[in-house]
């Protein structure tokens, strides 16, 4: 900690706030003293300390009615009781009252240093836990979704509204869209961010092993159930459970869910005790949940429950305006995460990627992007160290023959005009380029 | 403000060289003469028999009224046992940027712990607590540094662990004090 503490003594004795100020002066610290309880109730009306140091015993209001006034006011204010009459009674009041530590007069000089370091570290986790707060909160929404293109932030003002609602959301894409983020970002912003996000992956487990992860289940429920084990809608009370690849739950499931969603109750597998949740519920998934109602192998009535709201992440493709800030920011991510000082992108690879299709979407660019980083020169990301393969970029033309006269031209281009090695590279004889040459009107460029 | 002078003032017996001895380091760590004087004070008046301690808060006051003088640093030395009323003990307390610090040999000495008598021992912890207290009447609070002289020492084993001087940062802000 790198400010300085700021600490008022409270105690009638002149003689001990007098050695109490030059003791905390000499330490550096900020230092006021009062008389009694009303003027130290009077100097925090106006003024915040970090550390109040009070005698108990005092003419007119006692330390322990000062004590729990200031905790009524300020619940995190650290104060330290001091008294010359120790007895367990009040020892145990003043604890219960909310004291940080409690201390007869007069101690040690290493035990007054001692209470004040720890009261010094107590400030510095609570200013600590309270950045980290305002880190967790913003964090899913400033690093991880990142978008300027229309579709992105339209998908951003749906996650901001829905966040502050208890409704149960189905998020919808393509696979590698980031619809976990999504999940995410709404547990972030919502009152439930303080409690657990809980996410399971449906689609990795079988119908038994989903029954037992999600509901839970009792020892002996079956081989190898060793243990009582809690559920992961026991672990989201009071949080979000995020179910991602809902579509490929058995019709089974598809019952148990709906009741747990209707009841927000359940038994675990083996028991017998019917155990309550308070979660919200967010799904994920890539298929069209709608078609897959309308033939039968989804519940209609499980979709309507899920289906409150609907958010859809757009592909990549359709967002191609947020690549480079993509780009950007993976390059910063992997840059940190392998310590190396950060790189940059060549115009000419930014321009391929831009026009990449991704069908892997924003999780192929990633991994694009991380490979760049790990087998690259460590200065610049050139076209050689992405892996894009030339069949995945998309063609201006849309007819055959246009597209077929562009690649011979640029293949005889590459190699010269040499027929030769044009015809080997294309891997037709030289006769049929001939014969290309002519029917496409093909002409070397001019030098 | 300039460091024009400093004064230790002996309150009771000590001998002579140590006297010498001591001026002569503080005087080394200032760079500046360091004058030695005998005072007189009545310390029965500061005697608390309850605690069988003396009370530092009055001695220092009581120094600072009859000893101090403006632009001169006053420490008084002693050789009883000092209290304030908070603390069990103390080996010594000063104004901060104030004209007057105290300090007691009394608990720097080996035999009190009961370890066999050593001058020299007593000696190099006298120098320390003295410059100590003097840093703080310049104005120098408490540092974190390891081994320099103004980091605050509850036990006398943390005495031994500190250097006469102060480090490089704790000079820095002296200057600066000073201007």
């Amino acid at each position: 900690m790198t400010r300085k503490i700021s600490i008022l003594v409270v105690d009638d004795e002149e003689s001990v706030r007098d050695s109490l100020y030059n003791w905390f002066k000499e330490d550096g610290y900020r230092v006021e003293c009062a008389e009694n309880a009303k003027i130290a109730l009077s100097i925090l009306e106006s003024e915040s300390f970090d550390i109040i140091l009070a005698d108990i015993k005092m003419p007119g209001m006692d330390g322990l009615e000062m004590l729990r006034r200031i905790k009524a006011l300020k619940k995190e204010s650290i104060i330290i009781v001091m008294t010359a009459f120790a007895t367990v009674d009040t020892a145990v009041q003043a604890l219960k009252d909310g004291a940080f530590d409690y201390v007869t007069k007069p101690f040690d000089p290493d035990d007054l240093s001692h209470l004040v370091r720890n009261a010094t570290k107590q400030i510095s986790l609570i200013e600590e836990n309270e950045v980290l707060k305002v880190k967790v909160a913003t964090l899913e929404n400033i690093e991880d979704l990142i978008g300027v293109s229309d579709v992105m932030q339209k998908v951003l003002k749906q996650v901001e509204s829905v966040a502050q609602s208890n409704s149960s959301v189905i998020i919808t894409g393509e696979s590698g869209t980031g619809k976990e983020l999504i999940a995410r970002a709404i547990h972030a912003n919502s009152s439930r961010k303080y409690f657990p996000l809980v996410s399971v992956h449906c689609g990795a487990l079988t119908e038994s092993l989903l029954e037992s992860e999600l509901f839970g289940h009792e020892k002996g429920a079956f081989t190898g159930a060793v243990y009582n084990r809690k559920g992961r809608f026991e672990m989201a009370d009071s949080g979000t459970i995020f179910l991602d690849e809902i579509a490929t739950i058995s019709p089974k499931m598809q019952i148990e869910l709906l009741r747990v969603l209707e009841t927000k109750s359940f038994i675990r597998v083996g028991g017998n005790k019917e155990i309550s949740s308070d979660f919200r519920v967010i799904c994920a998934t890539n298929k069209d949940l709608k078609s897959m109602v309308e033939d039968g192998s989804f519940r209609e009535d499980l979709y309507y429950r899920l289906n409150v709201v609907n958010i859809h992440v757009p592909p990549l493709r359709e967002r191609q305006g947020d690549i480079p800030l993509l780009v950007d920011y993976f390059i910063k991510k992997y840059c940190m995460s392998m310590n190396k000082p950060p790189v940059t992108i060549d115009p000419s690879a930014l321009q391929r990627l831009e026009e990449f299709k991704f069908p892997g979407n924003i999780r192929e660019l990633e991994n694009m992007i991380e490979r760049a980083i790990v087998i690259g020169n460590g200065k610049k990301i050139f076209l050689k160290d992405l892996p894009i393969e030339k069949s995945f970029i998309e063609s201006p033309y849309e007819s055959l023959d246009d597209n077929e006269k562009s690649h011979i031209a640029q293949i005889l281009n590459k190699y010269n005009w040499n027929i030769s090695r044009s015809a080997k590279a294309l891997k037709v004889d030289r006769v049929t380029l001939y014969n290309k040459i002519k029917k496409f009107d093909l002409k070397p460029l001019e030098k | 403000m300039s460091l024009q002078n400093i004064t230790l003032i002996s309150f009771g017996r000590f001998e002579q060289d140590f006297l010498d001895r001591l001026v002569k380091n503080v005087s080394h760590e200032f760079n500046i003469t360091v004058r030695v004087k005998e005072g007189h004070i009545d310390l029965s008046d500061y005697y608390d028999s309850v605690r069988r301690q003396y009370n530092g808060n009055d001695l220092i006051k009581e120094v600072d009224a009859k000893y101090s003088i403006d632009s001169v640093k006053t420490i008084g030395i002693f050789n009883v046992d000092l209290f304030i009323p908070i603390l069990t003990y103390i080996f010594g307390q000063a104004y901060l940027n104030g004209r007057t610090g105290i300090a007691s040999l009394y608990r720097l000495s080996n035999e009190r712990y009961g370890m066999i008598a050593d001058n020299e021992i007593l000696l190099n912890r006298a120098i320390k607590e003295v410059i100590h207290e003097l840093g703080h009447t310049l104005g120098l609070i408490h540092c974190h540094a390891p081994t320099c002289v103004m980091r605050s020492s509850t036990y006398v084993e943390d005495i031994d662990q500190k250097n006469y001087n102060l480090c490089q940062k704790c000079r820095n802000e002296l200057i600066n004090l000073l201007g």
